[in-house]
This record gives C-alpha cells, structure tokens and sequence, in this order.
C-alpha cells in the first residue's frame, strides 16, 4: 500500500508546487521582492502602496496567508507540507507573507478553538485577509508576570458589559481596530474570576497614550478603558473561563515568539557571512580574529541545535495534537539566542553597528540597532523567561513551588 | 573599595554630592533634548574645572593637582554613575598624552589650558569603527593629513591629540580640521574627523611606547566610566526588586532573581578589582599594559551583562525610555567597542602574556 500511496503524494505534491509558481509568477509584483520588514509588527502600520495592496488581496482571497486555517474562514485549508512547499516557493521568489500581526499569530487560533460559530464567522475572515489589526489587552500596572491579578472590571448590565480599567504595554495599541482583553468579571476569585471577551478600539470611552521606548519607538501604549459598552455577543467561552483561554492564547503567542519561522526571518544571513564583510580575513578566507572566529562558532552551532529543537518540537506536538508546555522552553531559548546575536552582531561592526541616526550608517546598520534595543523585549513579553522558568520546573519537571 | 587617604575621599564625596544633586541623569536628559553643541553643558564643564577635575593627573608645575590616576577616577566613576555628559575623560587623556611625551614647551603651553578648562582636548586615533592599533595619517612639512573615525567629544574639543603612522601630533582645531557627525546610539558628541593639510607639533618624547601607553590610560579610565555605570544599574535595579509587588509578594522574595543579583554583585566585585588594579598600575607605574587589559575586558564583560540584565530584571518598565536604565545600556555598548572591544583585548592579553 505505502509503495503505492507515495508516489501518489508526491505528485499531488508537485502539482500544488507548480500551481504555487503559477500565483506567484501572476500575482507577486516584482518591485517588492526582497521587502517585507521583519520589525513591521513593531513600527507600525507602513504605508500600503498600490503594489502591496494587490499582493495582500492576492492572498487573502486564496486565504494563503493563513494558509492552514480552515477553508470556511476565510484560510487556505493547506496541509502542513503544502503550506511548507508555499513558504519555500515564496522564499525563492523573494516573496513574503502579507497577512500578520497579533490576529494570525495567536488571537485566530484561539477563537477557532473557543469561539461560537457566530464569533468565527465574524471575526476570522478580516483577519484571513489581512484587513483587521488586532492588539492584546492583557498587562496591567499591577498584573504583569502576575497575570491574574489583573483589576480592569466588566460590570454584567444585562445584554451589555460594562468595562472600566486600564491595560499597559498594548503593542500597536494607537492602530488596532480591535482588543482581545482578558477581565475581571468576578472579584472574589482571582483566576476563575477572569472573561475573554473582544473590545472595539474605536468605541467611545477606549483611549490610547503612546509610550516611548528605549528604541525610540514608540509602538506600545497605556490603554484606558472608561465606561465602554462591549456587547455579549463578544464574550468568548463562557464568563469566569477567561484565564483557561487567555492561557491557551498565551501559548500560541510563545510557540510564535520562538519560532523557527519569524525568528528565522528576524535573523536574515548568517553572523559568519555579516563577519566576513566586516572583519579581516586571512590568507585561507578565514576571520582572522581568532576570538571572533570563536564565539560566532559558538553562536552558529548553538543557533542550528535551536532550529533543530525547534523543529522536532513542532513534530512532536503535532504527532500529540496541538501546541505543547515544550513552547516554554522554545520561547526561552529562542529568545535569549535571538540576543546574543544581535549582541554579536553589532560586537562585530564595532561602532559602525552602533548609530542611532544621521550621517555615515547604512539602513540596515540602523535598523539593526534599533532592532537589538526592541529585542530586549522578547525576554520580558509573551512570559518574561523566569516565568518560563517557572512553568518549565512546575508543569514540566514537577518541582515544588516555593513555600 | 580600594584603600583612600584623606584627600581622595573628600575628592570622591565632592564628586558623589555634586552629580547626585547638580548632575543627575534629569541633567543628561536635559542635554539630550536641548542639543547643545559640544554634546554636554557647558555650564556643568565650568564647574567641573573649576572644582579643578581637569587637572588631576597634570603636575602642579602646569596648573594640574597631581592627584594622580586613582583619584581622576574617582570622579568618572561617579560621572558614569549619573551618566553626566563631560569631556573630562577626552580632556584628561589628551594632557596624559602631553605629560607622557610633550617637550617642555609643549606641556607649558598646553597643560594650564587643558587644567583650567580653558581647552578641551580628545585623541584622535582609530581610522576605523574598531580599535586595531594601525594608523595610516600622515605628517609631511608640519602638515597632518587622515581621517579619524567615532572621535569622542570631537564637538567640544579644540585640542586633537592625533595618532599618526609615525607617531603622537597635536593639532588645534582650526583650518584643514572638519567635523562630519557621527550619532551613535548613547546619544553623546561622536564625529569622524578628517585633517586636511592641517598644522601639526609632534610629541616627541615618551620613547617607542607612547602610543600604547596613552591607549593604556584610555582604556582604564573608560573602565571606571564604565564601573560607575555598572554599579548604578547593579543598585537602581536592587532597589526596584525590592519595592515590586508580584504573586503578593516583593520580586526580591524570589530565590531566582536573589541568585541572579548575588552573581551580579560578585561580578561587580571582580569588576571593581580590576578596574583600581588598572588605576594603581598608573600611579605606581608597574605591569601597566596588562593591568589596563584585564581592567577594560573586565569591564567590557561585566558593564555588558549588567547592563542587559538591569532591564530585563525591571521588566516591561525597563523597556521605556522614561525609565533610565536603558541609558545605560546605551552608552555601554559604545564604550565597550572604544579602545579595544572584548576580543580585541582578549587577543592582547593572551600575546601579553606570550601564548
Ligand atoms: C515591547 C513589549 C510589548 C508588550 N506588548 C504587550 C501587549 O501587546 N499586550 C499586553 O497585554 N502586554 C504586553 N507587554 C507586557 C508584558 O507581557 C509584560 O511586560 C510582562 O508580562 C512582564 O510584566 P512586567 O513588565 O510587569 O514585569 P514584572 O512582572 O514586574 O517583572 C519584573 C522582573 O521580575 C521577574 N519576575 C516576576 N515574577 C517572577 C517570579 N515569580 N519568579 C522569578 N522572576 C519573576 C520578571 O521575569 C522580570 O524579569 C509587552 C511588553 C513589552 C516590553
């Protein structure tokens, strides 16, 4: 039988590789290869061309963007293998997914998960096609790794909530459309206490204030919530399972945080060939600064472990069905690896790496510095790592909490 | 702490009282958004000379106090602490330069100036965005022709104390001297310098080792800078834990965050040592190169942690720019690539000591 079924899929495969090429060969315009901004998530809403809009409409109607989301919202309904075939295909077109954010990433996956048929249909096709921006209304001043402490109160008015509070640090915040948010519903238990439900940014009594960052960005706000009407039909799950689905989301948004995939593309090319343009070599093509040589060796070989972990980890939680606690450990790895690169890159430009603007740096020389300050955060946000730490020792390994 | 005697505490107390209430990182971010030109307060460079800081490694002969190295710093030590914007390490490492290898003319005509304040002086010396020790800027007829890449303090100064391949020459800001800005993130006065034709006097005396021994002191006193920023961060971060509500309890509760701060405070210990060690290797005169070597890659190493670990311990707070301790991360990278980065200095020490 299996003799039989391969070559079967192979070809099933090849053809869906050849229908790929066909799209993108029409539907890709050229003067975007290579584009794609790795820090779009963070700088913002960049201005959408002609072009850009075109591609964007492109995949979303194929639901490409999301490519193995269900086919009845809106997704493109892709086997893993297809969707791995349409990345490679776009890869080597200089292509790039225009579909993303905080909706793809891990508000999407939840709500297939938890959500009513009614809250699917609604709110799952926008965001196949890229045309809703949705931020994360979870961090409070005095809930931040203590998640559940958190104070922002919805008051049951009958067919309406209520909802009174502030959040802070919410990315993209000034341009979202719409918050997912976790609330308190209950004051009396703190975790079963908690609701998921989804809050129009546009509403009266929603109201954002930038705050700046080290980065000099500006892409995270406080966001105070006065007096704001958010309609039933906007609670996911049931009232009180807000901290069991928030979790869950929690999760979607470590395993993406870590990932092979957007890390990967955050990475760009290799810290050996970066050294090469940057450093001295000698005679046989090598860096001829031995310590350098050294410590991109170590980096470069403990970056490939990582994709691999990775890699075998997506395997292994797909083989058990769905995301794993293993998303921990991804996301603590990941992150810190995804430092010390930008740590050593800059180490390796000297202070050519180091300009903050003006005269005498190339664009990606000051987008780099700008992306190692923003990737500080990548060990605070999404569960700082001690707090992955933590999940790893007690949910994974078992140890004791602390008494 | 390294052993002071009665003068360099109340060295040390004047600086610590002066930045901690005339100086404090409002001040800096005081300069960072009215943009003087030189990159710092001039009113606050006034003071510092008049407190006679600019003269602490020149001899009294020419105007300085002679309190030598461990006491210059002392006081970068606390300016690091507050991140307050100086030409004072720029300015006392040029007067070095002319102490080291100035004729007598030469030190009388500069060193009052540099003392007083009068004059700010920097060293003019890498071509390229790293330190590697090679110079290619030429001298011919009294005329100094290169470009200097990142000068520190470039803005200010009118003094250039420039390496060049045969040697250390001063040359006055003025014709055949421009300035292209080079801003780099911390913020603080960077320009590539080129010298086109420009006068230049040769510092003839302070033998074969000149060069490296100016370098020696531009590494040390750049590791106290730097020793000050790391026990601020090391100290802002501690009292943070201390006073951060989570889970109920103060984060400083936390078994994991106490070992992670005990491993910093003797990180910093070590830091410390080897920052003095450098200092007292000036004053005595003894093992300078590899006592500036350890004293720089110490703190190239310990600033360098600290330095990340100071916000990723505060948290999304850390992150914001109303929230100093990102500054501090911000000057330490370039510090940490002046005058030699971490391989850099590990390449030396290991050819220092022959392996
Ligand atoms: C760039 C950025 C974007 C963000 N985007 C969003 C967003 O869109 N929406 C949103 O809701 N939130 C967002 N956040 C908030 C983020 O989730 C929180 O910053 C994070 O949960 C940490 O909380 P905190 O900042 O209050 O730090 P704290 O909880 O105060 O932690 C401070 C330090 O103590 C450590 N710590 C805390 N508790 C323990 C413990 N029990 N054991 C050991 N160590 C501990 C932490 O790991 C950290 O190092 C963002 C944050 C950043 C920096």
């Amino acid at each position: 039988m299996a003799t039989l079924a391969e070559p079967q899929a192979a070809s099933t495969d090849d053809a869906f590789r050849e229908e790929v090429r066909a799209f993108i060969e029409k539907n890709f315009p050229p003067e975007l290869k290579g584009k794609g901004n790795a820090l779009a998530s963070v700088e913002g809403p960049t201005q959408e061309g002609p072009a850009e809009k075109a591609w964007r409409e492109a995949m979303g109607a194929r639901g490409w963007g999301v490519p193995t989301w269900p086919k009845e919202y809106g997704g493109g309904g892709l086997t893993r293998k297809q969707a791995h075939i349409l990345n490679e295909e776009m890869a080597k077109a200089g292509a790039y997914n225009p579909i993303g954010g905080m909706g793809v990433m891990m508000f999407g996956p939840t709500l297939l998960e938890y959500g009513s048929e009614e809250q699917k249909r609604e709110h799952i096709p926008p965001i196949a096609r890229g045309e809703i921006r949705w931020c994360q209304g979870y961090s409070e001043p005095n809930a931040g790794s203590d998640l559940a402490n958190l104070q922002t109160f919805a008051e049951d008015k009958g067919d309406h909530y209520l909802v009174n509070g502030q959040k802070t640090w919410t990315s993209g915040g000034q341009w979202a459309d719409k918050c997912f948010a976790i609330v308190r519903t209950d004051r009396s238990d703190k975790h079963n206490g908690i609701s998921f439900m989804l809050i129009d940014m546009k509403d009266p009594g929603v109201e954002v204030r930038p705050i700046q960052m080290i980065s000099g960005m500006s892409p995270f706000c406080e966001t105070f919530f006065t007096d704001v009407k958010v309609p039933k039909k906007n609670l996911v799950g049931k009232e009180g399972q807000g901290w069991t689905i928030g979790k869950r989301l929690l999760q979607h948004e470590r395993t993406n945080l870590s990932g092979g995939g957007s890390m990967a593309r955050l990475m760009g090319n290799a810290l050996s060939d970066i050294a090469k343009k940057y450093l001295e070599t000698d005679e046989n093509g090598e860096l001829a600064d031995k310590v350098m040589r050294d410590r991109i060796a170590d980096f470069e070989i403990r970056w490939q472990s990582f994709l691999l972990t990775a890699k075998r980890a997506v395997e292994e939680s797909k083989a058990a069905g769905g995301v794993s606690e293993i998303s921990s450990v991804l996301k603590k790895l990941g992150t810190k690896l995804g430092q010390e690169r930008a740590e050593l890159l800059i180490e390796i430009q000297g202070l050519q790496g180091l300009g903050w603007e003006g005269e005498g740096f190339s664009d990606s020389e000051l987008s780099g510095v700008r992306a190692w300050l923003f990737g500080k955060a990548t060990t605070i946000y999404g569960g700082s790592t001690e707090i992955q730490n933590n999940i790893i020792a007690k949910r994974v390994l078992g140890m004791l909490d602390h008494q | 702490m390294a052993i002071l005697n009665e003068e360099q505490e109340m060295l040390r107390d004047m600086a610590r009282n002066w930045t901690t209430s005339e100086s404090p990182v409002a001040a800096w971010r005081k300069v960072r958004s009215e943009k003087p030109v030189e990159g710092y307060s001039p009113d606050a460079w006034k003071t510092m000379a008049e407190m006679g800081w600019a003269g602490i490694v020149i001899p009294e002969p020419f105007g300085g106090s002679e309190f030598g190295w461990l006491s210059a710093g002392l006081v970068v030590e606390e300016l690091g602490k507050t991140l307050t914007a100086s030409p004072l390490v720029a300015t006392t490492l040029a007067a070095s330069a002319i102490v080291l290898g100035g004729s007598d003319e030469q030190k009388g005509k500069w060193l009052p100036k540099l003392a007083s304040g009068e004059r700010v002086g920097t060293l003019a010396f890498d071509e390229g965005p790293r330190h590697d020790g090679r110079y290619s800027a030429k001298v011919e007829g009294g005329k100094l022709t290169g470009t200097k890449a990142f000068v520190h303090e470039a803005h200010g100064a009118t003094l250039f104390v420039v390496a060049a391949a045969d040697g250390l020459y001063l040359v006055e800001k003025g014709d055949g001297v421009s300035l292209s800005d080079r801003k780099l993130t911390d913020q603080r006065s960077h320009a590539e310098v080129t010298f086109n034709g420009a006068a230049a006097e040769k510092l003839t005396g302070g033998g074969d080792t000149l060069l490296d021994d100016v370098l020696d002191r531009a590494r040390i006193l750049t590791a106290a800078e730097m020793l000050g920023m790391a026990q601020q961060v090391f100290d802002v971060t501690l009292d943070y834990l201390k006073q951060r509500v989570q889970f109920n309890q103060v984060l400083a509760s936390f078994q994991a965050l106490q070992h992670r701060m005990a491993d910093l405070f003797g990180d910093l210990a070590m830091m410390r040592s080897a920052v003095e060690g450098g200092l007292e290797a000036l004053d005595s005169g003894f093992g300078i190169a590899r006592a500036a070597t350890v004293a720089k890659a110490e703190a190239n190493r310990v600033l360098h942690t600290m330095s990340r670990e100071g916000i990723q311990l505060h948290g999304g707070i850390g992150m914001t720019d109303e929230y100093d301790v990102g500054f501090y991360l911000k000057r330490a990278r370039v510090l940490e690539a002046s005058w030699g980065s971490t391989s850099y200095l590990r390449n030396r020490f290991a050819t220092l000591a022959g392996y």
